[in-house]
C-alpha cells in the first residue's frame, strides 16, 4: 500500500521547522502502509498537546480528546469494534502526567492497541516547562533551578506491570523505529513504544545529538522474554537502551477478557440484539 | 391499631432494625417477596450508615391492600435485632407501635415508651433448629404468620432463595418458617392483632424492583451496550444489575480506574457506535466533568446516571439528597446542550432511562438521569406493560466518500457515522474545530459551530415531557416537585385530601417544559418541595418563569421525606 493514502494533502502543520514530530509522523504512515492498514480501518486517539495534534495529520478516522485521557476512549473503541487497529498517541506529559492513572491500567487491562508516546523531555504547548520525563537539573521558566523530581520511568513501569509490549525508540532511527512500531501494531494486546524526541524549541539540553550519545540498541544477547532481564535494562540511565525490552504473548486482551467475542466475532454497533425475550426473562424472574 | 379504620392504617408498617451485617436484609429480601407473591402491595425502603459491620441500620417494609410506595414515620410493628435498635428508632417509637423481639437477648431494657411489647425466644428456637443464623427466617416467618400467608408460597420462595447452599439448610429454614408462622399465627389471637389486608391476585404479576435495578433494566430496554464507571454508593446498584446480565445482553461493563476514565471510555464507546451509559454520584460525577464538556464538544450521545447523596464532599455516603441538580445543570465548561430527567417512580426509572438512550442518540448530547438514594434503594412491586414494546431508536448513518461529521445544517444536527461503517472517515476534536473535526482558529466558523451546537436545543425543547399535576385542575394551592418526592407527596396528598391543593411533578427538569408558566399562575399560592437546603429547583423555575415560590418545604438531614413529614408541614403552611 502506497502510505499516500495517509497524505492529507498540503495541510498547515502546526508543528516547529524541524521537530521530530515530522519524523515520526513519516514513520508511523510508512509503517501503517507496509501493514497494509488502510485508513477505514484505523482509529488514531489522542490528547491534548503537540505530539497529540498528530490524528490530524493523518488521513484517518480519529478521536482527539481531552488532555491525558486518549487510553480510556481507545481501550473502549477497540473493545466496541475489534475489528478496527487502534493507536493511541500522544506526548509524555499527556500520557505519563496528566494520564498516567490511565496508562497503569491500560496495561493491566492489555486492550490490542498500540500507545506511541512522543518522549521530549519537556512541554511543548504551554512553552517549556517540565515533563515527567525531564531529567534532575532541567531549568525551566518554571524549574527556575532545575527539575528536583526524579524523571519518570516509563519503560520500568510497563514492564513492572508486565505490559504485553515495551518498547523504545528514537525518532532520529528511521528504520529502526519502522520497523519496532510495525511490531508494535501487530503485536496481540497493549504495546508501549516511548520514542525519544527532541524539542527544537523548548530543550536546548536533549538534542538529536544528545539522544545520539547517550542511547544503545539492545543487541541480540537481551532476552525479550525475560522480565528481569528487561527490568535491568529499563533502569539504565547512564546511556538509554533502545528496542524491544519486554514481550509477554501469553496474555488475554481485554476484548478477549470480556468475553463477547468467544462465539460472534461481530462488532457490538453491528449486531441486531433480540431484546425482547431477554427483558422478559428479567421481568418473570422479579416476579 | 386493629381497631383504627384511618386511612394510614390500610397498610401496615414493619420496621426492623439492627447492625450492618446481622441480617436484616434477609429478613427483608423474605418478607417482601413472599408478601408480593400473597397478592399484597409491597414497599420497602432502608436507611443505613456507610460501614460494612456493625452501626445500627432500618429497613421499613410496607404491606398494604393498596399501592404504597412511600417512606412513613409510622411503625406498627418493630422487630429490633439489637438492644440499640430503640435508641436508633427513639423518635419513631408511639404506644401503638407493636414490638416484637426476644426479651432475654436484645429487649431486656425496653423503653418506656413500648406499650405494647411481645416476647419470643427467636434466639433459643434458632438454636434449636440448628443455630442462631435461623433467626432471620424465623423472624421473617413470625411476622409472615401475622398477615397469615400461606406456608407453601412461604417454603417455595425459602427453597429458591437457599437452593445453592444444599438441603440440610434448605430444611432448617422450611423448619424455621414451620415454626415461625406457628407463632406469628397465635399472636393474633393471644395479643389480639389485626393485620387483616386484601388481596390482589394481579399483584403477583408485577414485577419486583428497586430504583437502581429500574434503571438498570430501562438501560437495557434502551439498547446500553457499553457501561463504565466507578463504584460509589448510592449509584452502583445500576452497575451491579448490568454486570448481572451483561454476558446474555452482550455489553460491556468495565469498571474503570476512576471517574474520569468511566466517562472518557464511555465517550470513546459511542464514538465507535455503542450505546454507552455511566452511573456514578456527586463527587464522581465531579471528577466527569470534563468529560460531561467533551460530549458537548464532540456531539457524542452518552447517558450519565447521577445517583445524589449528601454532600459538600464525602458528606453522608448511604443517605438521601436532592443536592445536585445545579451541579449537573450547569456541568462541563462551555456553553452546549443537555437533558436532565429525575424519576419520581420506579416506573420512571425504567421509561426514562430507555428514553435517555434515544434522545441522546438523537440529538447527539449528554442525557442525564438524576436519581437519589431514596430511589436506589426503594422497592415496590411496579406494572411495566408495555416494556417489551419500546423502541431502541438508533440515528446512526453509513458513511460515503466524503463524509464529513460536523458537517452544517440548517438545524445543527449533522449525521452521524461511526468508524467500520462506510467509506468515508469519522473523527471528533475536543478543540473548535471544522466540518471534518480538524483544529480551526478561524473564528467566523467557531460562532457557526457554537451557534450549530445549540441550535440543537430548539429539537431538544420538542421532545421535553410535560409535568404531572396530581389532584383537581381547579386548584388553589400548588405544590411543586421534581424527583423521587413523587410517591410520599402523592400519598400526603391523599392524606390531606383539600379540594384546592394539587401537585405539579416534574420527571424532566430541564430544559423545562413550555407549560410550566401557565401551571403556575392558575395557583394562588406555590410550595415548593425539595430534598434539600437551597431550593435548587425554584431557582430554575424562577429563571424559565420569573415567578418567585416563596413557601419552601425542604430537608436536608440526609433522610428522605416521610409522608408525615409532608402533612404536618403542609398543614403548617396552610394554617
Amino acid at each position: 500500500m502506497d502510505k499516500a493514502v495517509y497524505s492529507m494533502g498540503n495541510i498547515d502543520i502546526a508543528w516547529c521547522p524541524g521537530c521530530g514530530n515530522f519524523n515520526i509522523k513519516d514513520i508511523l504512515t510508512e509503517a501503517l502502509a507496509e501493514l497494509e492498514i488502510p485508513p477505514e480501518k484505523l482509529v488514531v486517539v489522542s490528547g491534548i498537546g503537540q505530539a497529540a495534534k498528530i490524528p490530524h495529520y493523518i488521513k484517518t478516522h480519529f478521536f482527539n480528546g481531552l488532555h491525558g485521557r486518549a487510553l480510556p476512549p481507545a481501550t473502549a473503541i477497540k473493545a466496541v469494534n475489534p475489528e478496527l487497529t487502534v493507536i493511541a498517541e500522544s506526548g509524555d506529559g499527556d500520557m505519563y502526567g496528566e494520564g498516567g492513572n490511565h496508562l497503569i491500567h491500560a496495561m493491566r487491562r492489555n486492550p490490542d492497541i498500540t500507545n506511541i508516546v512522543h518522549n521530549n523531555m519537556v512541554y511543548g504547548l504551554t512553552k517549556g516547562q517540565a515533563s515527567p520525563t525531564s531529567q534532575c537539573g532541567f531549568k525551566t521558566p518554571v524549574q527556575v533551578k532545575g527539575v528536583i523530581l526524579a524523571p519518570f520511568n516509563p519503560i520500568a513501569l510497563a514492564v513492572a506491570l508486565d505490559a504485553s509490549f515495551v518498547a523504545r525508540v528514537f525518532s532520529g532511527d528511521t528504520e529502526q523505529t519502522k520497523d519496532i512500531l510495525k511490531k508494535a501494531i501487530t503485536h496481540k494486546g497493549y504495546a508501549l513504544v516511548d520514542i525519544f524526541q527532541p524539542c527544537v524549541s523548548f530543550n536546548k539540553v536533549n538534542t538529536y545529538e544528545w539522544f545520539k550519545e547517550h542511547t544503545y540498541y539492545l543487541d541480540d544477547s537481551h532476552d525479550v522474554r525475560d522480565r528481569t532481564m528487561a527490568f535491568e535494562r529499563a533502569v539504565e540511565s547512564d546511556k538509554f537502551p533502545l528496542g524491544i525490552f519486554y514481550i509477554n504473548p501469553e496474555k488475554n486482551t481485554f476484548e478477549e477478557n470480556i468475553g463477547l467475542y468467544r462465539e460472534d466475532r461481530t462488532p457490538l454497533p453491528f449486531r441486531e440484539a433480540p431484546i425482547k425475550q431477554k427483558l422478559q426473562k428479567i421481568i418473570d424472574s422479579n416476579r | 391499631m386493629a381497631e383504627k379504620s384511618d386511612a394510614t392504617n390500610k397498610d401496615f408498617s414493619i420496621v426492623l432494625c439492627g447492625q450492618a451485617g446481622q441480617g436484616v436484609q434477609t429478613v427483608e429480601n423474605i418478607l417482601v417477596h413472599v408478601l408480593k407473591l400473597c397478592g399484597y402491595h409491597v414497599y420497602a425502603t432502608k436507611e443505613y450508615m456507610s460501614r460494612v459491620r456493625g452501626g445500627m441500620n432500618s429497613t421499613e417494609i410496607r404491606v398494604s391492600s393498596s399501592e404504597v410506595a412511600a417512606y412513613v414515620d409510622r411503625m406498627d410493628i418493630l422487630i429490633p435485632f439489637h438492644p440499640e435498635a430503640f435508641a436508633h428508632l427513639e423518635k419513631r417509637l408511639r404506644p401503638e407501635t407493636i414490638v416484637i423481639g426476644d426479651r432475654k437477648n436484645i429487649c431486656r431494657d425496653c423503653p418506656p415508651e413500648v406499650k405494647h411489647f411481645i416476647d419470643v425466644p427467636l434466639e433459643d428456637i434458632a438454636k434449636e433448629i440448628g443455630g442462631r443464623i435461623y433467626i432471620n427466617t424465623l423472624s421473617a416467618a413470625v411476622v409472615l404468620g401475622l398477615f397469615r400467608a400461606p406456608r407453601d408460597v412461604a417454603g417455595g420462595f425459602i427453597k429458591k432463595v437457599f437452593l445453592r447452599k444444599g438441603e440440610d439448610i434448605v430444611q432448617k429454614n422450611l423448619q424455621a418458617i414451620e415454626r415461625g408462622c406457628d407463632i406469628g399465627e397465635k399472636l393474633l389471637e393471644s395479643e389480639g392483632i389485626d393485620l387483616a389486608l386484601s388481596s390482589h391476585p394481579d399483584v403477583e404479576k408485577e414485577i419486583l424492583l428497586n430504583g437502581a435495578e429500574a434503571v438498570g433494566l430501562g438501560a437495557l430496554a434502551g439498547g446500553c451496550n457499553f457501561l463504565s464507571s466507578y463504584p460509589m454508593s448510592p449509584s452502583t446498584g445500576v452497575m451491579v444489575f448490568l454486570a448481572q446480565h451483561a454476558g446474555e445482553f452482550g455489553l460491556v461493563v468495565e469498571q474503570a480506574e476512576d471517574e474520569i476514565s468511566a466517562i472518557n471510555m464511555a465517550l470513546g464507546a459511542s464514538y465507535a457506535g455503542a450505546r454507552a451509559m455511566v452511573t456514578t454520584s456527586g463527587g464522581g460525577f465531579a471528577l466527569m466533568i470534563e468529560g460531561v464538556s467533551l460530549a458537548g464538544m464532540i456531539e457524542t450521545p452518552v447517558v450519565i446516571h447521577v445517583a445524589q447523596r449528601p454532600g459538600p464532599a464525602t458528606g453522608l455516603p448511604t443517605r438521601t439528597e436532592q443536592g445536585d441538580l445545579e451541579m449537573v445543570l450547569y456541568s462541563g465548561h462551555g456553553e452546549f446542550p443537555r437533558v436532565l430527567y429525575a424519576p419520581g417512580k420506579l416506573e420512571d426509572a425504567v421509561y426514562l432511562t430507555q428514553r435517555a438512550f434515544n434522545i441522546a442518540d438523537k440529538y447527539q448530547i449528554p442525557v442525564f438521569i438524576l436519581t437519589d438514594q431514596y430511589l436506589m434503594d426503594s422497592y415496590y412491586n411496579i406494572y411495566l406493560p408495555d416494556l417489551k414494546e419500546l423502541k431502541i431508536e438508533k440515528h446512526i448513518v453509513e458513511t460515503a466518500a466524503d463524509y464529513k461529521r460536523f458537517a452544517l445544517t440548517e438545524d445543527g444536527l449533522s449525521p452521524r457515522g461511526i468508524p467500520g461503517y462506510g467509506s468515508g472517515l469519522v473523527g471528533v476534536d475536543s478543540d473548535e474545530h471544522d466540518a471534518e473535526a480538524h483544529i480551526t482558529e478561524d473564528l467566523d466558523l467557531r460562532t457557526k459551530m457554537v451557534e450549530k451546537r445549540l441550535a440543537k436545543m430548539n429539537l431538544v425543547e420538542r421532545d421535553v415531557i410535560p409535568p404531572e399535576l396530581v389532584g383537581p385542575e381547579d386548584y388553589r394551592i400548588l405544590l411543586i416537585g421534581w424527583g423521587s418526592t413523587y410517591k410520599p407527596v402523592t400519598e400526603a396528598l391523599g392524606l390531606l385530601s383539600r379540594e384546592d391543593l394539587s401537585f405539579l411533578h416534574f420527571t424532566q427538569v430541564y430544559p423545562l417544559p413550555a407549560g410550566t408558566l401557565e401551571f403556575l399562575e392558575k395557583a394562588e399560592k406555590l410550595i415548593i418541595i425539595e430534598n434539600n437546603a437551597t431550593s435548587q429547583f425554584s431557582r430554575l423555575i424562577k429563571l424559565n418563569t420569573g415567578l418567585d415560590i416563596e413557601d419552601k418545604l425542604l430537608k436536608y438531614s440526609g433522610l428522605p421525606f416521610s409522608v408525615e413529614d409532608i402533612v404536618d408541614r403542609i398543614r403548617e403552611i396552610l394554617r
